[in-house]
């Protein structure tokens, strides 16, 4: 398959974000990989939330991420959810360096590069209207 | 072994019509005929009924059934079953009635069906759906154990097969199919093909859950609730459905979702695997066999892919799976039709009702609902009679 994924160029569903999770589209925007980290235990929460996932307190504080991390598993998606995506793309979970999962979407890869364990970096992309979206590409 | 009277059985089942699309119904049309037919399956009428359940229905289906003063229910799937059982045992209720039914919501075909599509910010952007969270669950097994693209074909042939030779499956007629065909069907979210995945479609379904004791005088031979457990490890479809995620007890993670809860059923039934005669696993996508055997402990983990590849899994076989087509050739209505659905067959399996697909001697059914791509899974143990 010689196929390149890519990021999507046209609006895509985003819900409004909420008091605790707008940090962290306001870092997308601004081109930085957010996470929160308790003040009291250290752990990482993502997504936000309002309580440390780990001790349960509050007071937590926004940081952010080197932005590299390994594939942990992906999809190449052929039958889109709605019309408003461009198939094919690789939906994914990476597992950032500072130890936590999330779900991006892998580009600027065939289909075939993607392994698990593949290193890959962040890449901010411009979708349709303002939004930010944190892709990730082989690092 | 004397059994209390109040031991929870499921005195009756009933299926409506189920069609890709019943133009004349409406979700509340099919509930209406699922319950009535469920109470005749057992030889009740609406006015034997102190108990609904219908998950955020049952409240306006007391008013309009006119059963009240009424227990209800809340829950789905397998613990929705659990959550009946326990109320006639508790003396909550006599006699509950279980339904779920869905029809006309799901007409825009140019997109996935919507209770497939997440809102939440942190992953719709990602062009997730159900298919991509199961996919997700899938590839890191075939990473981490090398399970094969034909070992997912293997199941769902199995399945659809089944589905082929069942006169209610909406699929009926369609096959036979051989793994070779699910492999060169069109990918949808790899490594799923078309035929890796549930259909969509509409129906109705309904089941009567009472005591021993009531049940003892009425229509059908009643079915036991031998055991029952549920694991959920967070909302569907709002988190990364990730393999490894884990809560703070030393646990099995998502991977794994149903060990504990199977665990818990067969030691409230007092039986082992081997006990087991037919299992009615819930088969929203093919990968999810595979997991369910490794998960509930019929296979060591990583072996289900060769688990699967020799004919173990067919009717023929000793842990027959699935056997009316399941999610993927019977019926997949709405959210919770299709999993009561899969309680249903394994009351009728246990009845003699299976038709040309019965199982021979089946005394001992296990049902499943849900899996690990939606964060949860609920197992149920059925008993022709008390071990």
């Amino acid at each position: 398959m010689t196929t390149r994924l890519r990021a999507q160029t046209r609006e895509v569903p985003h819900a409004v974000p909420s008091e605790v999770t707008a940090p962290f589209w306001d870092g997308c925007a601004r081109g930085e990989l957010l996470f929160q980290r308790c003040a009291r235990c250290r752990a990482i929460t993502f997504p936000p939330s309002e309580h440390c996932r780990g001790c349960l307190a509050r007071g937590q504080v926004w940081e952010a991420s080197a932005g590299r991390g390994t594939l942990y598993s992906w999809t190449v998606v052929h039958r889109p959810v709605t019309p408003a995506f461009d198939p094919p793309y690789a939906a994914a979970i990476v597992t950032l360096d500072e130890g936590y999962q999330m779900l991006t979407n892998i580009i600027d890869a065939a289909p075939d590069d993607l392994r698990a364990d593949l290193p890959v970096r962040v890449s901010f992309r411009r979708v349709g209207g303002d939004l930010r979206l944190p892709y990730f590409v082989p690092a | 072994m004397r059994a209390s009277n109040r031991r929870a059985v499921i005195a009756g089942v009933h299926n409506t019509r189920q069609a890709r699309r019943l133009e004349e119904e409406t979700s509340r049309s099919l509930m209406v005929k699922a319950v009535l037919g469920a109470l005749d399956d057992a030889g009740l009428a609406l006015s034997d009924v102190d108990g609904v359940s219908a998950m955020a229905d049952s409240t306006s289906l007391i008013y309009d059934l006119g059963v009240g003063p009424a227990w209800q229910g809340q829950d789905f799937g397998a613990g929705m079953f659990a959550e009946a059982a326990a109320a006639v045992e508790k003396g909550y209720a006599e006699v509950v009635v279980l339904v779920a039914a869905q029809a006309g919501s799901y007409t825009d075909r140019a997109a996935t069906a919507p209770w497939t599509r997440p809102e939440n910010e942190f992953v719709a952007p990602w062009g997730m759906f159900t298919a991509a969270e199961f996919a997700l669950i899938a590839r890191r097994h075939m990473e981490v154990f090398g399970t094969t693209r034909e070992q997912l074909s293997r199941v769902a042939a199995t399945i659809r097969n089944n589905g082929d030779r069942n006169p209610e499956a909406i699929y009926r007629g369609r096959g036979p199919f051989k793994p070779a065909d699910i492999t060169a069907s069109r990918p949808i979210a790899e490594p799923f093909h078309l035929l890796d995945c549930a259909m969509t479609s509409e129906g109705g379904c309904a089941a009567v859950v009472t005591t021993a004791e009531r049940a003892g005088s009425l229509r059908r031979d009643p079915v036991h609730v031998l055991g029952a457990g549920v694991d959920f490890f967070g909302p569907s479809y709002q988190f990364p459905p990730s393999f490894d995620l884990r809560g703070r007890r030393d646990a099995p993670s998502n991977g794994w979702a149903g060990r504990r809860a199977a665990d818990l059923a067969f030691r409230q039934a007092g039986i082992e695997r081997d006990d087991v005669d037919v299992l009615e696993l819930y088969d929203p996508f093919s990968f999810e066999i595979i997991r369910q055997l490794e998960a509930m402990r019929f296979c060591p983990e990583g072996e289900g892919g060769p688990f699967v590849e020799d004919g173990r899994i067919e009717l023929t076989g000793s842990h027959p799976v699935t056997t009316d087509g399941g999610l993927m050739s019977f019926s997949h209505a709405g959210a919770n039709p299709q999993m009561m659905q899969r309680v249903i067959r394994g009351v009728q399996q246990l009845r003699g009702d299976a038709g040309p697909l019965q199982v021979p001697g089946a005394h001992v059914a296990l049902c499943t609902t849900g899996g690990a791509g939606a964060l949860f899974t609920g197992v149920i143990l059925l008993g022709d009679d008390l071990p």
